[in-house]
């Protein structure tokens, strides 16, 4: 019996051993590099629109397409979207910066995904507010981290 | 030279926002990814994108690791006045590449 529990306590601290090695980002790693983008200003829920395909086959490259709510004059505009994950090996992903001048506040780029995670994009406007939204994928094919 | 593809109209009325899709071939090496003899592969990726219209950037991207191998970006501008739009892409290892399209603002 004894010797069962060791069994399952070394497989157990294999698994934790595999995790740490893969060196992922963790929500606490991505919640301090969205604090960097915010300085910590307050973020509410909203405004932006994220597609993504919620269950992703191939995680190498994951189409995403961001966009905000905005007019995107002179006196209300973008000036920033960042794009955070919380299951790669670093937490950032995209800083993009618009103006006025973008004419319409939509950024598309594919991006790698290293296993099913929580994306978060985080914009900032003219008049100094943030806005987020968070979406969740689950990937079937991961994106080669190990090589 | 990377081989970029950059996908704009050629023409377009004033004040008309216009889709700018670009693609440059690059691998976006992570820094992550282990060789066959367990070695780190050495980072090589691209950082910076910015797209700039008659000389002021009017859109620009900090990249990390995480985007994917031959990175694709598309954005939109406003159409101002005929000029030219310059795509400049800076990386690891001295990266550093200028296209540059031409807009007729009719």
């Amino acid at each position: 019996m004894t010797t069962l529990l060791q069994r399952r306590e070394l497989l157990v601290a294999g698994i934790g051993l595999a995790v740490s090695w893969r060196a992922a980002a963790t929500p606490a790693e991505m919640d301090a590099a969205i604090l960097d983008f915010t300085g910590g200003a307050p973020v509410r829920e909203g405004k932006i629109g994220f597609e993504v395909a919620p269950l992703v086959e191939n995680g190498n490259t994951v189409p995403i397409t961001l966009s905000v709510d905005s007019p995107m004059s002179a006196s209300d505009h973008v000036q920033a979207i960042a794009l955070f994950n919380s299951g790669n090996p670093q937490p950032q992903v995209a800083l993009f910066r618009l103006g006025p001048r973008a004419g319409k506040a939509i950024v598309s780029m594919r991006m790698r995904l290293a296993t099913s995670q929580k994306l978060t994009a985080v914009a900032r406007l003219s008049d100094g507010s943030h806005w987020s939204r968070t979406v969740d994928v689950v990937v079937t094919l991961a994106a080669c981290v190990e090589g | 030279m990377a081989r970029a593809l950059i996908n704009m109209p050629t023409t377009a009325r004033r004040a008309e926002v216009i889709e700018i899709r670009t693609l440059i071939s690059h691998p976006m090496e992570t820094g992550y990814r282990r060789d066959s003899d367990g070695a780190l592969q050495a980072r090589d990726i691209l950082r910076r994108f910015t797209c700039r219209y008659d000389g002021e950037i009017v859109f620009s991207a900090e990249l990390h690791a995480a985007i994917a191998a031959n990175p694709y970006i598309s954005f939109h501008t406003v159409a101002l006045a005929s000029g030219v739009i310059s795509f400049s892409w800076e990386g690891d290892n001295g990266f550093a590449q200028t296209e540059s399209r031409t807009l007729a603002v009719t």
